[in-house]
């Protein structure tokens, strides 16, 4: 029902945990629905350095947030704001139908860290 | 690394005697049990033979067992046919919150066609309370039906009690005992039911085959029109090959049940115990009134669906009642009713074990299960270790 890659994501998941004095945290998701994903990001003049995640969830929902983690490291911020739940989908060669509203949330709460980082960090110019 | 096959409710392996028995009404014995010449009567004899087993294990009388295409076709035709048979009346049906879907969506699929429907609660264990059963009988109640044990946590209910109260009320009472068939002792007196549904593959029968007790002197209408078959309750030609598979089945597993229940309650108390060892972890069910194949636990601040296939990367098959697994938004209905809350009820798991489990394979998921739950609680962020 997974892609390999999903699966692969989900067994060895990249960048798991918090980061302390993170310059910015999202979390979506509640635990009603059955998932919840937590990333925090680091980042140094405008571009991403790290992420860390922590997701409760079902296979897809851990799977979607490793992935992202690797797809925003390194992107500015206006970059990482353009990663999209489909580009995240497609990234991982798919997700089964069931699966794309309900645990393809990690766009949404990468973009949710963005936003709490430009809350902390107005632009002063 | 072999499968630790750990979903027993859900579905058994065909045993290999059963296989036998069935074998020659595929090929040899093929005649349509209608037929008047030989291979027709043959084909009929077994059928009769297996409906004598079949109503002998029960404590019923053979013209009261109707074979169906399983327990969800048994339950329906149980419910939607009584249902029809006797709505002139009354339209009032009583059933509990956590019936299997076939007991359920029947019921609501009739309130939809204007039958009137009371749904009972459970307490945190899972048990009808049979008061509550008979504060719900009114005048018009036509049907009760409450299941035996329940598929999810194991609960097994009072249904001697209950069906007393029902047939003292005169109404009829039916159990889906799908998942006690071949597992407890099922006489159909002592149980005080007037429809009773059963499954041959939750028993190491065949998929695609079932059978419904119903009461002699109990009316219903087919859902299956266009033969005389089974007494014109079930048009068709029979299953016959299925059939002969069912009743062996079950004709083994009740002579085999003392010997096999003691190995079940064994491993089942030994995982019970072992899970329990786990922190922040629930037991979901009954201790006292409980399958001795069932195990349902829920870990908390997990998620079921990646505990599952954490267990399927280990070689170990189980089901959780998660939204995921359930291919619903919500959680299972059994453990909300239940009381739990939608958090706890996602990260369920349910191992139901079988006679070829062996002390070495619990062992062995022992082992597994708590690594695996640390993992997930460790990158879950509801868990502050």
């Amino acid at each position: 029902m997974y892609s390999d890659k999903v699966m692969d994501h989900f067994t060895n998941p990249r960048n798991v945990g918090e980061i302390a004095n993170a310059d910015g945290v999202g979390e979506v998701g509640n635990a009603r629905c059955g998932d919840i994903m937590k990333i925090w990001i680091k980042v140094e003049d405008g571009i991403i350095q790290d992420v860390k995640f922590k997701t409760f969830g079902c296979g897809a929902a851990i799977a979607t947030s490793s992935v992202i983690t690797e797809m925003a490291i390194g992107k500015t911020l206006d970059e990482a704001e353009e990663i999209t739940n489909k580009s995240v989908a497609e990234e991982l060669e798919g997700l089964p139908p069931l699966k794309m509203h309900c645990s393809n949330l990690a766009a949404d709460a990468l973009r949710a860290a963005i936003e709490d980082y430009r809350k902390k960090h107005p632009i002063t110019a | 690394m072999s499968e630790i096959y750990l979903d027993h409710a859900a579905t058994t392996p065909l045993r290999p005697e059963v296989l036998e028995a069935m074998l020659p009404y595929f090929n040899q014995e093929f005649g349509n049990p209608s037929s008047v010449y030989g291979a027709g009567r043959r084909a009929h004899q077994a059928l009769d033979q297996a409906r004598d087993t079949v109503a002998d294990l029960l404590g019923a009388k053979s013209e009261e067992i109707i074979f169906t295409s399983g327990g969800s076709e048994a339950a329906n035709l149980a419910i939607k046919g009584v249902a029809w048979a006797y709505q002139t009346k009354g339209k009032h049906i009583i059933t509990s919150a956590i019936e299997h879907h076939a007991v359920l969506d029947a019921v609501l699929w009739l309130k939809q066609q204007g039958f009137e429907v009371t749904i009972l609660p459970v307490d945190e264990e899972g048990f009808v309370d049979p008061q509550s059963v008979q504060e719900a009988l009114r005048g018009d109640t036509i049907l009760v039906s409450i299941m035996h044990a329940n598929n999810e946590v194991g609960t097994i209910q009072p249904i001697e009690d209950i069906g007393a109260i029902v047939r003292a009320h005169g109404a009829f009472f039916h159990t889906d005992a799908v998942q006690t068939a071949g597992i407890l002792d099922l006489d159909v007196a002592e149980l005080n039911v007037d429809l009773l549904s059963l499954s041959a593959h939750k028993f190491y029968g065949p998929k695609g085959v079932g059978a419904l007790y119903v009461r002699k002197g109990v009316r219903l209408d087919p859902l299956i029109h266009g033969g005389a078959q089974e007494k014109r309750r079930r048009a068709g030609t029979e299953n016959v090959a299925g059939i002969v598979g069912l009743a062996k089945a079950f004709e083994l597993a009740q002579a085999e049940r003392g010997e096999v229940t003691r190995h079940l309650i064994q491993l089942r108390d030994q995982l019970l115990q072992g899970l329990q060892a786990i922190p922040h972890t629930k037991v979901n069910g009954s201790l006292e009134r409980r399958l001795p194949n069932n195990v349902n636990v829920c870990f908390q601040f997990i998620e079921g669906e990646s505990l599952l296939l954490n267990l399927d990367l280990k070689g170990i098959a189980g089901s959780s009642g998660s939204a995921c697994t359930s291919g619903s938004l919500d959680p299972s209905h059994v453990l909300l009713a239940m009381g739990l809350s939608h958090e706890i009820a996602h990260g369920s798991l349910r191992l139901t074990l079988g006679r070829e489990n062996t002390q070495d394979q619990v062992t062995y998921v022992l082992e597994e299960i708590p690594i695996i739950v640390e993992r997930l609680r460790a990158m879950s962020p509801l868990y502050n270790a």
